[in-house]
């Protein structure tokens, strides 16, 4: 990989983890409403897989979705005022922060109820089919998913029509307050996917390159195959499930230890290390990072409340 | 114009619609190779293929979710309930998704789907197959609801249900499957959210919808003898509701009965209630009087099923009633 590219990637990671953590601010602040639930810690993931993706490939999530919608590239500005609930968010402050939409950049939500996105996700990787196109789905989905309905539905077809989407199941080892050892029989949780003879793996979701390239296997896979994947990526999330959660089911002493495996702490070490970037480009990307994420909490501060008419718009076409 | 029956009319709407649109398709359970369940969708594997008519497991909730993403990525899909009691394992795809994803992401989106299949009760198909459950969707803002009630409006409504670019529930009737009627060939459209007198009268407005009409029109018959001429209106569609219509006829009759299949409370009747009471509360000669399924889960047992739905006589006497006869 080209230096130039390494750097974005990194970069990337720096704007959700400051994007988060201004968010966290503006939460505490009641600037932002309602359930706020934090990226922080799952940054590789999100970065690493987007990477893989062409601008028409489509981009899924569930309602942890802050970090993948500014991968896939959305305006910081927007999203800070979608959270903030502005006329001029993402989705006119309709949808907040656990409904991100961004149809240009075929960033298809953001969805509140657990598992309900994998249809959807489903879906629209048979609407490629049938028009015969090249185009992926990347739907991302929480460990707490696989044991809903719907995960069983959406990837019994996804295997048994041949469909082309990459199941990429972030597993931060707590769903809410629960264990994934107290919720599911089979704790490997890509062993799910044995079920519909499906491709699958798990992945070091810290390590953003190993995501990246384990994720463009399974991209490759299913645009040129269509053949679906399923990826359980290994990962940690800093903070309680939303902001709301003081996180007593876990001790402080786990997520100490698991803070020392930061993804973007490994990032920049590796690029340390092996002399593809030196300390003051990193702090410099930071900076830029922290600014951008600076800049959109100004914005969404100072743009427009929805105007009272806006509603009754949109409910129907 | 030729008389066919109202299966037929479906399967000629939806026919034409693919003969016209090749991004419309039908996913559902039998819809292929069974040719429909009930045969609505007869022939239309052999014409379009496994892509455009999809035979899918049995899991509604990935049936109508499918149907969704599908819709997002700009396909306009017809996705079958084999009954609509069976879509109440989609109910989260269709309330909390079809019915809101327009609204959350700003109308950025939408979603031109179509959920269609049988609703209401046969005959001693038990509690988990009798259902009439158009006041749940009709409650959702964010959905429409259809129940056409004779082959011209099926094929009218369901040619327009999917030429909508929202997501329409539309409701149909298995007992009304072998109704014949007058059907134009080709192409038209019924507007939705347009009702229609059905039997222009004077004397009550009687408002119904989906087989209900047809027992209403029955008990018109019947009270002709009585020299009672009352006014039947059909909804046609639930949601958006015909408002306009029904006080137009109550402002002429003074006095509205409600039929409806499914059970009274938070039915819809109690909402077409509603609306003449607050519009026309001075046009009213008495209060209005609904005829509505029991308020049981439907029994097995023919007799007690006769006594859990409305037929004519009980409307009948409903008109009576309200015309303070008897």
């Amino acid at each position: 990989m080209k230096k130039s590219e390494l750097a974005h990637l990194l970069y990337q990671m720096m704007l959700i983890r400051r994007f988060e953590e201004k968010a966290a601010q503006m939460y505490a602040m009641a600037k932002i409403g309602g359930f706020c639930h934090l990226y922080i810690g799952e940054e590789a993931i999100a970065v690493g897989a987007v990477s893989t993706l062409k601008d028409n490939d489509y981009v899924v999530a569930p309602y942890r979705d802050h970090g993948h919608a500014l991968a896939r590239g959305c305006n910081p500005n927007k999203v800070m005022a979608e959270l903030f609930g502005k006329a001029d968010g993402l989705c006119k402050g309709k949808g907040g922060s656990m409904h991100l939409f961004d149809i240009k950049r075929r960033f298809m939500g953001g969805y509140a109820i657990v598992g309900g996105q994998l249809p959807i996700a489903t879906g629209i990787a048979y609407a490629i089919k049938y028009r015969d196109r090249k185009e992926v789905v990347l739907c991302f989905l929480g460990e707490g998913a696989v044991n809903e309905g719907a995960f069983h539905e959406s990837l019994n077809v996804a295997a048994l029509w041949k469909l082309p989407i990459v199941y990429l199941c972030e597993n931060n080892l707590y769903a809410m307050g629960t264990a994934v050892e107290r919720a599911s029989a089979v704790a490997d949780i890509y062993e799910r996917a044995c079920s519909y003879d499906m491709p699958r793996q798990r992945v070091d979701g810290m390590d953003l390159l190993t995501v990246r390239e384990e994720v463009g296997k399974a991209v490759k896979l299913a645009r040129q195959q269509r053949m679906p994947s399923f990826i359980e990526a290994s990962t940690y999330r800093f903070k309680g499930h939303s902001m709301s959660d003081p996180a007593r089911y876990r001790s402080k002493e786990e997520v100490e230890q698991m803070k020392a495996k930061d993804p973007i702490l490994i990032f920049q070490e590796k690029m340390l290390n092996e002399g593809l970037m030196k300390e003051e480009e990193i702090t410099k990307l930071d900076n830029k990072a922290k600014k951008i994420a600076q800049e959109a909490v100004e914005y969404a501060e100072a743009a427009a409340d929805p105007e009272s008419a806006s509603l009754y718009q949109d409910v129907l076409v | 114009m030729p008389k066919i029956t109202y299966r037929e009319a479906l399967n000629q709407a939806m026919k034409e619609e693919m003969e016209r649109d090749d991004s419309v398709f039908i996913v559902g359970e039998e819809v292929g190779l069974f040719q429909g369940a009930y045969k609505v969708s007869q022939g239309l594997l052999d014409k379009f293929g496994e892509m455009r008519v999809r035979d899918t497991p049995i899991a509604e909730e990935m049936i109508v979710g499918l149907a969704i993403g599908a819709a997002l990525a700009g396909l306009r899909p017809i996705a079958e309930m084999m009954t609509f009691n069976f879509s109440l394992l989609a109910l989260d795809q269709i309330v909390n998704h079809a019915a809101k994803i327009r609204y959350m992401s700003g109308g950025q989106f939408s979603l031109p789907l179509v959920i269609r299949g049988p609703g209401g009760a046969a005959f001693q198909l038990a509690a988990q197959h009798s259902q009439s459950l158009e006041a749940y969707y009709a409650h959702v803002p964010g959905l429409k609801v259809v129940m056409p009630a004779t082959p011209f409006d099926a094929k009218g409504l369901l040619q327009s249900a999917i030429k909508d670019d929202n997501p329409v529930v539309f409701i149909e009737n298995e007992v009304l499957y072998g109704a014949k009627g007058e059907v134009p060939v080709g192409e038209y459209t019924i507007p939705l959210g347009a009702a229609e007198v059905k039997k222009i009268g004077r004397d009550v407005t009687v408002v119904a919808h989906s087989r209900m009409v047809l027992v209403a029109l029955d008990a018109a018959e019947m009270l002709t003898k009585d020299g009672i001429n009352i006014e039947v209106v059909d909804l046609r569609t639930i949601k958006p509701l015909d408002e306009k219509l029904i006080l137009r006829s109550v402002k002429k009759t003074n006095r509205l009965v409600v039929v409806e299949e499914g059970w009274r409370f938070a039915g819809v009747g109690a909402e077409v209630c509603d609306r003449v009471v607050v519009n026309a509360f001075d046009y009213l000669d008495a209060p209005p009087v609904r005829v509505t399924g029991a308020d049981v889960p439907m029994p097995y047992s023919r007799s007690l099923e006769a006594a859990a739905l409305p037929d004519a006589k009980k409307v009948v006497a409903a008109v009576k009633k309200v015309l303070y006869s008897s």
